[in-house]
């Protein structure tokens, strides 16, 4: 594990919102939407981040892009650390890393043309001169399976997927080093969601990118990721190599979460882990491990105390008590 | 040797109770400039009773306008049922006037969507909006409607119906809310329960629950389900048959087992490998090249014909008829005619 070279290093990263309340919209209370979460993504491998909605999942994407501020933790990316810096010293870090986001038809402005809105980044960096730009315009299309003639069209002329191309190619101009997708696929049709995953993966090959994938859907994260890790209430439950994880999950929530999910095979019923409850609000989390609420294995000690990642072998971490022996 | 010919003469039982029928369903949309889209195009199948029914398809496919169709929930204009039938019991819901097709919606049929929170009225509380179908249909009092709210509330697995009656929607998670339309599209024990992506929005130990809860509550009051989803999970998990849609029209048709296992028609096949596997090793994803084509500019002869690897000089020239190629399975596709 140690061998391979480190990109991005995530430590201790916490992002509380604030929660406003009375008369005088005073702090009352904070949504820890990631608290305390760290993990290291290494060089061209694709990291897969699942969660269920209200887990975090997206505000840590969006916090390691320092699209948002974080509140407490380090960010290290090659070994610089990103979380303080201000605007002017970062620009020149968010040309390594940048985002593919869920809505193929929200995230991008529609009065620009799909050439203009792959040109803008290059633009506000100040790279190459209008021609060149042009023939980076055009490079970069064909990479992402659309025509030349593509870039004086506007985005409501094309479907969801070929959107979702055009959000790749405006990523990659900037020869980036590291891409988070946030759900880039959810809202898309199978048939067209196989045709991106597919594509990402050859940009991936091609460019030498390392993925930060975050997704809800397990299978579409199984199939990208090299490693997995498992968000509840802005904590990681379990993180670990691919196959580790989906093979031999050691969390209950891991377990419960990998039998819910429906599988289009009528030769096989899998045994299902039914789990009580709901999320519980993470403005509120439960004490102790926030999973104890709805997890069957709970006791004494899980209402008490907050487990700590631990190393279970060959790259499997996992935060729970069954793991653990007492102190 | 009884034994079979008693489970024969229950199965030929089965099959003759049919429920729902829809022959020759046509529902167009008229848009400016002259153009037609041809949403539904021709569909024809019936659910049995107490059978549960899928169908399946990508957006722009026609499984919601079907379902809507049947509801006659469709918005004239631009939309327009223009050819077919559809019989619930016997009775041609086309045929009935508006008022008659009140009594159907909610009383006879009931509807779950995929939004729970736009579906259900922000401003009035769970069980008021569980009372008001029980007042209208089945002219209860408000008192006995009222009781009969915290009742089904407890039967979708509320532990604390009595509090949930007076709470608001927004007072609840979205599973929760997806229990509430449960218990209001069930509230007048109907014969056929429409499920319209009900558990898209939902993440997936919640929809685990919800997929659970529609099997009990089906069973339960010995209704039929029409589930139109695009998730072939979740057909696998609960449908008893399959409807394949493709550009406004049935591409396949079979049993849930007989569709897994014996994949016919070249689109569903496609569907089927482009879904990222749970179990087991793939390297790389099969995939459809192309999109859906929009509904008013369907290619000449078969419809999936453009995108399709298999396609022969004669699937660009004339559409297939949906034929039974093996006993209950349907396909529209030149490859299994004879």
């Amino acid at each position: 594990m140690s061998e391979r070279e480190k990109l991005l290093e995530v430590k201790h990263l916490k992002k509380y919102f604030p929660v406003k309340g009375g008369m005088l919209q005073r702090t009352v209370g904070h949504v820890k939407a990631v608290d305390d979460v760290s993990f290291e993504v290494y060089k061209g491998e694709t990291l897969g981040i699942v969660g269920e909605s209200g887990s975090g999942k997206s505000t840590l994407g969006r916090t390691v892009l320092r699209l948002l501020d974080p509140t407490e933790g380090e960010i290290v990316f090659e070994g610089m650390d990103l979380a303080t810096l201000k605007n002017r010293k970062l620009r020149p870090y968010r040309k390594d890393m940048q985002m593919v986001f869920q809505d193929p038809f929200a995230s991008l402005n529609p009065r620009m043309s799909v050439g203009e809105i792959i040109e803008e980044p290059m633009i506000v960096q100040k790279m190459l001169n209008k021609k060149q730009r042009m023939e980076k315009v055009v490079d970069l299309l064909g990479k992402v399976g659309l025509p030349a003639e593509a870039r004086s069209k506007y985005p409501h002329e094309f479907s969801g997927g070929q959107r979702q191309r055009i959000g790749i190619a405006r990523a990659l101009t900037m020869n980036p080093k590291f891409v988070i997708g946030d759900e880039p696929v959810s809202a898309l049709d199978v048939s067209v969601q196989s045709q991106v995953l597919n594509l990402m993966e050859d940009l991936q090959e091609e460019f030498h990118l390392t993925y930060l994938f975050i997704a809800h859907d397990l299978s579409v994260v199984k199939h990208i990721s090299d490693r997995v890790g498992v968000m509840y209430l802005g904590r990681l439950a379990e993180i670990g190599p691919k196959n580790k994880i989906y093979d031999n999950p050691l969390h209950p929530y891991t377990q419960a979460l990998l039998s819910a999910v429906p599988v289009p095979d009528v030769e096989r019923k899998r045994e299902k882990i039914h789990l009580k409850g709901e999320l519980p609000s993470p403005a509120n989390p439960p004490a102790g491990c926030s999973f104890h609420t709805r997890c069957p294995e709970a006791h004494e000690r899980c209402r008490l105390e907050r487990p700590e990642l631990i190393h279970q072998g060959e790259g499997q971490y996992v935060a729970c008590h069954l793991y653990t022996t007492e102190k | 040797m009884q034994e079979q010919k008693l489970r024969e003469q229950r199965e030929k039982k089965f099959q003759d109770q049919q429920l729902l029928e829809v022959e020759g369903l046509k529902t167009y949309f008229y848009m400016e400039g002259g153009r037609v889209a041809k949403a539904v195009d021709g569909v024809d199948f019936t659910i049995k009773k107490g059978e549960t029914l899928a169908l399946v398809g990508e957006s722009g496919s026609g499984k919601s306008i079907t379902s809507l169709s049947i509801m006659r929930l469709i918005q004239s204009p631009p939309g327009k049922i223009v050819e077919g039938s559809i019989k619930l019991d016997g009775k041609d819901l086309l045929k009935l006037s508006d008022k008659e097709m009140r009594k159907v919606r909610g009383n006879d049929i009931g509807m779950i969507f995929q939004e729970p929170m736009t579906s259900l009225n922000p401003v009035f509380t769970i069980g008021n909006q569980i009372s008001e179908t029980l007042i209208k249909h089945k002219k209860m009092s408000k008192k006995e409607a009222n009781r009969r709210a915290v009742d089904l509330l407890k039967l979708v697995g509320f532990p604390r119906a009595e509090q949930i009656v007076n709470e608001y929607p927004h007072q609840l998670s979205g599973g929760m809310r997806q229990r509430v339309m449960i218990a209001i599209a069930m509230s007048c024990d109907p014969k056929l329960l429409i499920a319209d992506e009900p558990t898209t929005a939902l993440d997936v130990t919640i929809q685990a629950q919800i997929l659970d809860l529609m099997v009990e509550m089906k069973e339960k009051f010995e209704s039929s389900i029409l589930l139109i989803t695009h998730d072939l999970g979740v057909v696998a998990e609960v449908a008893d048959r399959v409807i394949v849609m493709y550009g406004g029209q049935i591409v396949e048709e079979a049993s849930v087992y007989e569709l897994f296992t014996n994949t016919k028609h070249p689109y569903t096949v496609g569907l089927l490998n482009s879904i990222p596997k749970l179990e087991g090793e793939l390297e790389r994803l099969e995939s459809i090249p192309g999109t859906v084509p929009p509904a008013h500019r369907f290619p000449k002869g078969c419809r999936f014909a453009p995108r399709c690897k298999h396609a022969m000089e004669k699937c660009h020239e004339s559409n297939p008829d949906l034929l039974e190629t093996a006993p209950y399975h349907k396909v529209r596709c030149y490859l299994f005619e004879e």
